[in-house]
């Protein structure tokens, strides 16, 4: 909300051809954001036909707002792609078609329509199986049937300790796998986006974002995100020390009992799968405080990085 | 400008404590989360070991954890509120060459790890030397285990006098800031230390947090790489809009100021810098702006833009010191593929000059090849110019990578006058 009425005020002034001439601080946001619009652009450089995965989350958010300033006054020179696994909240799904229709991007959703139709669960396949179907194979079928050559996606190297070693231009063989071994020093500002046929780019431009980071800069911008990062009353079960919420009787075990209690979520995934964490924070001062004091890191609330399977295999495999 | 951010590397030998000392900056200012830190001490203890092995926390892939080792730069986070920091760990063993230079690449400062029973030994100085060649000028000598020479205040002059020594050797202004700690105890890290009251100069953090490195991009010329030309539909606002999309590389750049674009060496002035957040009147290293100039020229991808005073020089034939980071060695007359700021070119490397042995320092020649972590000195000819300046003199514009036809990044290169 706050986010449109900020973007109108620019636009209004624009449109009465004042110039705004604004000394800004350079801060490690601004820094981070340079940094991010560099990315961006040599991206859009060297690729012949990049993609951004949006996946509704406040990475994405920051992603799609850097963009935006990257590319301006152009356009936005991609399409956004939402891998849809079905199990996404509906608040993601409104707050999706909400936003992608305001900036005006091309939006394509891609689902693993099989495996929907012969009813993949988390609860019946295992977490790893379900995400594997519904997201890893409709991802890499998504990126072949469009010919998307480079990916750009919202991970960062803070989030989980594989992911600290992921590199800017990250390197995908011709069946969309990650192999640690084979991707290429990084020096400097030159990110190398030379590919072989077949091969693919996936790109990073938040590599040095911490969730920190992300807050601060969503409360110094004012960037939209969806409602369910804020705490409210919401149904929840108790499963492993994790909140799963419980608006989905489907996505209950056998016994299991919701309560009632005032959460939040600090990530956004599949509803069967994502996990709340207690909080008051209403507000995005409150969520960006509540985050710099945090002593749990935020994947622990993604069953998906929790068992045997790491997110290392998973990238392995093809998954972000 | 001060910068909020500092990109530091921290290079040191196997068991100098490292990882610990990474660890406990990143325990004590809240850069680790409670779940990792659990999941170190767990991973540990069912490997028989007790407590936490902070390695466990860093180093990230199976391999490496089954291994016991650390095949490849991991990037680590923490802030402080005076700072935010960026560390690029490069592990002091396997491929070490490779990954130091790489993370050198991209840090204003290295903290150098030196265990004070020990002293300085080859692959210290093989560090500092890798580190200064890559344009660092800020080191930190943080000399641990102090618990373990029963915190003597001669050892620490002694290995303080060496280092010294030995960066007054290499030239070029090193700043250098010697501390005694235990990263184990933690003696000097984010906390003081009831050990050592002979020492009364800053904590490990303290300098962190307070050590200014970025005047130099901010005091060079101003160099500008376009990445990419914008000319969006026509708008009201913007009816017949052509712009220059980049990121300072050094120096700065007002509305007004005169500019010449190389190669072509066309001479205009900026008209305007554009940001979605509004217009600027003034744009300074390390931002991403959009340029307006004056004329209607011929601009693409991989030129530069600078001032008119003091240009860089298009070139093609020059000397470049070369990292060697493939695993098939440097062919002689072999097309390659040079990758210098946005711009990308055909080139050749025809001579190899000498190669310097990282541990002596020497310079070894007659030398017909150079090999995977191998330094040294070569000839390039490019078939398309370079618009380069010397890299000791600006790393943004001075810094190239070498492709082969696997488009594997196979060296990286530094221009040399």
């Amino acid at each position: 909300m706050v986010g449109r009425e900020f973007e109108r005020v620019r636009t209004a002034q624009c449109a009465l051809g004042k110039e705004i001439v604004m000394k800004q601080e350079w801060t490690h946001l601004r820094e981070l954001e340079s940094e991010s619009i560099y990315i961006l652009r040599e991206t859009v450089a060297q690729f012949r036909n990049p993609v951004l995965l949006y996946s509704i989350g406040k990475d994405s958010s920051v992603l799609v707002h850097l963009a935006r300033k990257a590319f301006y006054p152009g356009p936005l020179p991609f399409p956004f792609l939402h891998v849809d696994t079905g199990y996404k909240f509906k608040e993601m799904i409104e707050f999706r078609d909400r936003f992608c229709k305001e900036i005006g991007v091309r939006l394509i959703v891609h689902r693993n329509e099989d495996a929907i139709a012969a009813g993949a669960h988390p609860l019946k396949l295992g977490v790893a199986r379900c995400c594997g179907q519904l997201k890893t194979a409709a991802l890499l079928h998504a990126l072949d049937k469009y010919q998307f050559d480079a990916a750009i996606g919202g991970a960062r190297r803070e989030e989980e300790r594989s992911r600290a070693k992921e590199r800017v231009f990250s390197l995908r063989d011709a069946f969309g796998q990650w192999d640690p071994r084979r991707q290429r020093p990084e020096l400097w500002s030159l990110y190398s986006g030379a590919i072989a046929e077949g091969e693919s780019m996936r790109v990073f431009p938040l590599s040095n974002w911490t969730e920190r980071d992300i807050w601060q800069y969503i409360l110094q911008e004012k960037i939209p995100v969806v409602p369910l990062y804020y705490a409210r009353e919401r149904l929840v079960v108790q499963r492993n020390g994790t909140l799963i919420p419980a608006d989905d009787a489907m996505h209950l075990k056998d016994g299991e009992v919701p309560v009632k209690m005032s959460v939040r979520f600090r990530t956004l995934g599949c509803a069967p799968c994502t996990g709340a964490v207690a909080s008051c924070a209403t507000t995005l001062e409150e969520i960006a405080e509540e985050t710099d004091s945090a002593k749990i890191s935020e994947r622990s609330t993604r069953i998906i990085d929790h068992g045997a399977n790491t997110m290392e295999d998973k990238k392995r495999e093809g998954y972000f | 400008m001060t910068s909020n951010v500092l990109r530091f590397t921290t290079a040191g030998n196997v068991d100098d404590g490292k990882s610990t000392l990474i660890g406990r900056l990143l325990v004590e200012t809240q850069g680790a989360f409670e779940d990792q830190i659990e999941g170190a001490k767990r991973e540990n203890e069912r490997r028989g070991g007790k407590g936490i092995d902070f390695s466990l926390l860093t180093d990230g892939l199976k391999a490496e954890r089954e291994q016991g080792i650390t095949i490849d730069v991991a990037y680590r986070y923490f802030a402080t509120p005076k700072r935010k920091f960026i560390i690029a760990d490069a592990p002091g063993h396997e491929q070490y060459t490779r990954n130091l230079v790489t993370s050198a690449s991209n840090s204003d400062l290295a903290v150098i790890l030196i265990d004070a029973r020990n002293g300085i030994m080859t692959q210290s100085r093989r560090h500092t030397f890798i580190a200064h060649l890559l344009g660092i000028r800020h080191f930190i000598v943080a000399i641990n285990k102090m618990d373990l020479v029963d915190f003597r205040r001669e050892r620490y002059e002694e290995i303080k006098q060496d280092f010294e020594t030995f960066i007054s050797r290499l030239g070029g202004g090193a700043e250098t800031y010697c501390i005694p700690i235990s990263a184990l105890k933690g003696d000097h890290v984010t906390e003081s230390s009831e050990h050592m009251s002979w020492y009364t100069g800053p904590k490990m953090l303290e300098l962190l947090e307070s050590i200014e490195v970025d005047d130099a991009a901010h005091k060079l010329p101003f160099r500008f790489a376009v990445q990419l030309v914008s000319r969006p539909p026509a708008s009201p606002e913007f009816p017949d809009f052509r712009g220059y999309m980049g990121r300072v590389a050094s120096g700065s750049v007002k509305v007004g100021d005169r500019i010449v674009v190389l190669p072509s060496g066309a001479q205009s002035s900026v008209t305007g810098i554009v940001t979605r957040d509004g217009r600027i009147d003034e744009a300074f290293a390390r931002q991403s702006v959009t340029l307006t100039i004056a004329d209607d020229l011929d601009i693409s991808r991989g030129d530069i833009i600078a001032t008119e005073e003091r240009p860089p020089t298009a070139r093609t034939y020059f000397k470049a010191t070369l990292c060697w980071m493939n695993e098939r060695k440097l062919r002689l007359n072999h097309r390659y593929v040079l990758r210098h700021t946005t711009k990308t070119v055909r080139a050749i490397i025809n001579e190899i000059d000498h190669r310097l042995n990282v541990n002596t320092l020497e310079r070894e020649s007659p030398v017909s090849e150079l090999q995977t972590n191998d330094i040294g000195q070569v000839r390039i000819k490019t078939l398309q110019p370079v618009v380069c300046d010397p890299y000791v003199v600006n790393r943004q514009t001075g810094g190239f990578i070498i492709l082969d036809e696997n488009n594997d990044t196979v060296a990286a290169g530094m221009i040399q006058d």
